[in-house]
C-alpha cells in the first residue's frame, strides 16, 4: 500500500528542518537556565526555520504519508515561519523589560520559550501534515502549547482566560476529531482501510466518489469544530480573553498565525467538499459565520475599555472577512481571501508588537490612560498609527487592497451581500479610527508607571519588527510582483 | 451468519453501556459519584474497544482498550478524588438546570443523533451505524453535561466523557489508523496534568472551585 512513498524525508529535505529545528529547540530550551540566552536561541531557531521554508519554494518535497506541499500550503508555511521569526525578535526585547519589571520569574521565562518554539512546532506540523489525523493532533498540541502561554502571568484574569480557552477550544476541538471520524467514514468505502483514507492528496482525487451525505454532516462538525478555533461567532467567546491576558508576543502570534491554521484546517475539508460535488454547499454556511462575525465584533469594538481586547475583537472582524471571501468562492474572491490572510497576519501582529511596547511604557493597557503616543514616542506612536489605520482598511495598505477586492468580487456577484459586508467595514473603520484618535494625538499623560527600564538597544530592537511588518504591507498595497499575483491566482483557482 | 450476528450483538449492548453510563453522570448529584460513574464508562469504552479489536482483527485497538483502562477508568478517577479531597471541593454537584429538565435534554440529544446518523450512513454496516448513532449520543450527552454543571471538576468530567464519544467513534470506524486514537489518548494526559495545574492555580487564588466565582471578574470592565 506504500507505493512509491517513503515514510520520512531524508535531510535534504527542508520540511525535516522545518519542523526538526523548532521541535529540538522547545526541548533545548526547556533545560537551558538562563533566559538571556534563551531568547537569543529563541530568535536562532526561528531564523533558521524560516530560512530552511524560504527553500520550500524552490525545492518541492515529494508529497508523502505524513508530510506534504503544495501551492496553497507552502505560503502559509514561509508566513508562519516569518511572522514567528519576528515575533521572536519582538519577545526577545519585550521579555527582557519584563524580566527587569518583575512580572516574570527565570523558571517562567524558560518554560515561556520552550512552549514557543513548541507552538510553532505544532502549527508548521498542521499545516505541513498529510493526514487529517496527525493535523488534528497538532492543532490540539497547539492549544495546549498557547493555553499554558496565556496563564503565565497568573493573575485572576489570565486564569480564567486560560481556563475559559481551554474548554472552548477542547471542545471545538473535540467535534473536529468527529468530523474528521466521519471523513474517514465517507472516504473509507473508497480509499480502502488504513491511512490512505486520511491522506489529503490522495483524498482529494477521489472525493467524487465519497459519500456525500455522510460528508455534509462531517462538515458541520468540522465547521463548528475549527470555527471555533478560528474564533466566528458565535463561537468567538475565548478569544478576547486569551488575546488579552496572555504576554503580548503570544497574542501576536495567536492573532497572526493561529487563526489561520485553524482556517487552513477548515478549507481543506472545504476542498474535499467541494470535489465532492454532490455535497451541499459549504458557501452560504461560511458567509454567514463570516458576516456574523464581522457585525459582531465591529459593534464590540466601541466599548472596548482594553486595548489588547480591542484588537482581538479587530481580529475576529478580519476573520469574518476572510470567512466570507473563502465562502463567496470563485477565483478572485478566494484570491482576496487568501490575500487578505495574509496582509491581516503582518499588520495585526505588528499592532500587537506596538501594544506591547505601549502598555510596557504607560504600565497600562486601559485605553483611556493611553493619550498623546505620537508626541511621547514618536516612532513607536507613528508606527502604531500607521498599522491601525492600515488594520482599519485605508489606502494604499495592502490591507485596503485585499478588502476592496472581497468587496468588488462580491458586488460582481450577490450585490445585495455586498451591502452589509460595506456597512460592517465601515462600522469597524470608524470604531478603530475613534479609538485611534484619543490614543495617539492630544497631551500625554504626566506620570507614566513604566515595567522596567528600555535602553536605545532594546527599543530598538522591539520596533524593528513592527517597522518591518509595516514596510511589506505598505509595499503589498502599492506593488504586488507577477509571480506573487500568479501564484496567488493558481491557489485560488483550486480552491474551489 | 449467526456468529456475525452475535458480534454485533455484543458491540451494540457495550455501545449502549457507555451511552447508559453517560445518562447516569447527568443525574449524579455527589462529587464522588460522578467520578465513580465515570470510571464505569471508561471501562465500558475499554470493554468496546476491545470487542472492536476482537471483530476486526485489528490489535492495535487492544492498545486503545488498554489505555482507557489504565488511563481513563483508573488513573484519572483517582487522581480526581485526591484532588477532590486535598482540596476540600464542595461534595455536592451544583446544577444550572434542574436534573429532570436535563435527562429530558439528554432523551432529546440521543434522539436527534439517531435521526441524523442513520439516514446518512445508508450504505455503511449496520455495525457501524449503530456504533456511529450511540457515539455521537455520547459526545452530545457529555456536550450537556459541561453545559448544565458550574463545578470545574464536573465539567471536566463532562469533557472527558465527550472524548468517550469520539474514541468509540474512532474505534468503531473500521481500520481507521492507530495514530489517531494514541493520541487522543496522549492528548487527554497531557490535558490531565493541565487540568492539575490549573485546580492548583485556581485554589490559590479563588478559593472555591465554582466558575460562577471566575466569572466575576472579567478583564474588561471600564
Amino acid at each position: 500500500m506504500i507505493g512509491n512513498f517513503t515514510l520520512l524525508p531524508g535531510f535534504e529535505n527542508p520540511l525535516l528542518w522545518i519542523l526538526g529545528v523548532p521541535l529540538g529547540s522547545a526541548g533545548f530550551l526547556a533545560v537551558l537556565k538562563d533566559w538571556r540566552v534563551a531568547a537569543w536561541v529563541n530568535v536562532l531557531a526561528s531564523v533558521v526555520t524560516f530560512g530552511s521554508s524560504l527553500l520550500l519554494i524552490t525545492v518541492r518535497p515529494e508529497p508523502t504519508r505524513l508530510l506534504f506541499i503544495d501551492d496553497f500550503n507552502v505560503y502559509l508555511v514561509v508566513l508562519t515561519a516569518f511572522v514567528g521569526m519576528t515575533t521572536a525578535v519582538f519577545s526577545a526585547a519585550y521579555i527582557a523589560r519584563e524580566s527587569e519589571a518583575q512580572r516574570l520569574s527565570d523558571l517562567h521565562l524558560r518554560f515561556y520559550h520552550s512552549m514557543y518554539q513548541a507552538f510553532l512546532f505544532t502549527m508548521l506540523l498542521a499545516l505541513t501534515a498529510n493526514n487529517t489525523g496527525v493535523m488534528w493532533v497538532a492543532v490540539e498540541a497547539a492549544t495546549l502549547t498557547t493555553v499554558l502561554m496565556v496563564s503565565l502571568y497568573r493573575t485572576r484574569e489570565a486564569i480564567e482566560a486560560a481556563w475559559k480557552y481551554f474548554i472552548l477550544c477542547s471542545v471545538g476541538i473535540g467535534l473536529a476529531l468527529f468530523g474528521t471520524t466521519l471523513v474517514y467514514l465517507a472516504a473509507q468505502p473508497v480509499m480502502g482501510d488504513g491511512a490512505d483514507a486520511m491522506a489529503w492528496t490522495l483524498m482529494i482525487k477521489r472525493a467524487h466518489d465519497f459519500q456525500p451525505d455522510l460528508l455534509n454532516l462531517a462538515f458541520v462538525f468540522v465547521l463548528v469544530g475549527y470555527g471555533t478555533k478560528v474564533g466566528l461567532a458565535p463561537l468567538h467567546a475565548w478569544l478576547p480573553d486569551a488575546h488579552a491576558e496572555g504576554p503580548t508576543p503570544i497574542s501576536a502570534v495567536l492573532s497572526g498565525l493561529l487563526l489561520n491554521v485553524a482556517l487552513y484546517a477548515l478549507l481543506r475539508f472545504k476542498m474535499v467538499i467541494a470535489a465532492n460535488g454532490n455535497t451541499l454547499t459549504p458557501g452560504p454556511l461560511l458567509v454567514v459565520m463570516g458576516l456574523s462575525s464581522l457585525f459582531l465584533s465591529a459593534f464590540m469594538l466601541y466599548r472596548r475599555g482594553d486595548i489588547k481586547r480591542l484588537f482581538a475583537y479587530s481580529s475576529i472582524e478580519h476573520m469574518g472577512v476572510i470567512t466570507f471571501a473563502f465562502g463567496m468562492g470563485g477565483a478572485l474572491a478566494n484570491f482576496a481571501g487568501l490575500m487578505h490572510m495574509t496582509m491581516h497576519s503582518l499588520t495585526k501582529s505588528a499592532i500587537f508588537f506596538a501594544v506591547g511596547i505601549i502598555s510596557q511604557n504607560l504600565g497600562t493597557k486601559r485605553i483611556a490612560a493611553i493619550r498623546g503616543l505620537t508626541q511621547s514616542h514618536p516612532v513607536l506612536g507613528w508606527g502604531f498609527v500607521l498599522a491601525v489605520l492600515a488594520i482599519a482598511g485605508l489606502p494604499p495598505m495592502g490591507v485596503f487592497m485585499s478588502e476592496f477586492l472581497v468587496l468588488s468580487s462580491t458586488f460582481a456577484r450577490q450585490p445585495l451581500l455586498a451591502i452589509p459586508l460595506a456597512i460592517g467595514l465601515l462600522l469597524a473603520f470608524a470604531a478603530l479610527v475613534a479609538r485611534l484618535q484619543s490614543m495617539a494625538f492630544g497631551e500625554p499623560p504626566p506620570h507614566s508607571h513604566a515595567h522596567g527600564r528600555a535602553g536605545p538597544l532594546s527599543t530598538a530592537l522591539a520596533l524593528t519588527p513592527l517597522w518591518v511588518h509595516m514596510l511589506l504591507v505598505l509595499v503589498a498595497g502599492l506593488y504586488l510582483p507577477k509571480e506573487l499575483v500568479a501564484w496567488f491566482q493558481h491557489v485560488a483557482g483550486f480552491l474551489g | 451468519m449467526a456468529n456475525a450476528q452475535i458480534s454485533y450483538d455484543i458491540a451494540h449492548l457495550i455501545g449502549a453501556t457507555v451511552l447508559m453510563a453517560g445518562f447516569q453522570l447527568l443525574y449524579q448529584r455527589r462529587l464522588f459519584a460522578v467520578l465513580n460513574t465515570f470510571a464505569f464508562q471508561a471501562l465500558a469504552l475499554a470493554a468496546a474497544a476491545a470487542w472492536q479489536a476482537h471483530i476486526q482483527h485489528a490489535p492495535h485497538l487492544y492498545v486503545t482498550a488498554a489505555i482507557a483502562l489504565v488511563f481513563k477508568a483508573m488513573i484519572v478517577p483517582i487522581a480526581l478524588h485526591w484532588l477532590v479531597e486535598q482540596l476540600g471541593i464542595h461534595r455536592n454537584v451544583e446544577t444550572a438546570m434542574s436534573i429532570g429538565w436535563t435527562m429530558m435534554a439528554g432523551v432529546a440529544l440521543v434522539a436527534l443523533s439517531i435521526l441524523l446518523v442513520l439516514p446518512v450512513t445508508a450504505n455503511a454496516t449496520a455495525l457501524t451505524r449503530e456504533s456511529l448513532a450511540l457515539a455521537m449520543s455520547v459526545v452530545l450527552l457529555g456536550l450537556l453535561m459541561m453545559i448544565t454543571r458550574r463545578n470545574a471538576v464536573t465539567q471536566v468530567v463532562g469533557f472527558m466523557a465527550l472524548e468517550n464519544g469520539l474514541i468509540l467513534a474512532a474505534v468503531s470506524a473500521k481500520g481507521m489508523p492507530l495514530v489517531v486514537e494514541i493520541s487522543v489518548a496522549f492528548s487527554v494526559l497531557v490535558a490531565m496534568t493541565l487540568f492539575g495545574i490549573f485546580f492548583f492555580r485556581i485554589r490559590e487564588r479563588f478559593d472555591t472551585l465554582d466558575l460562577a466565582d471566575l466569572e466575576t471578574h472579567r478583564g474588561d470592565r471600564q
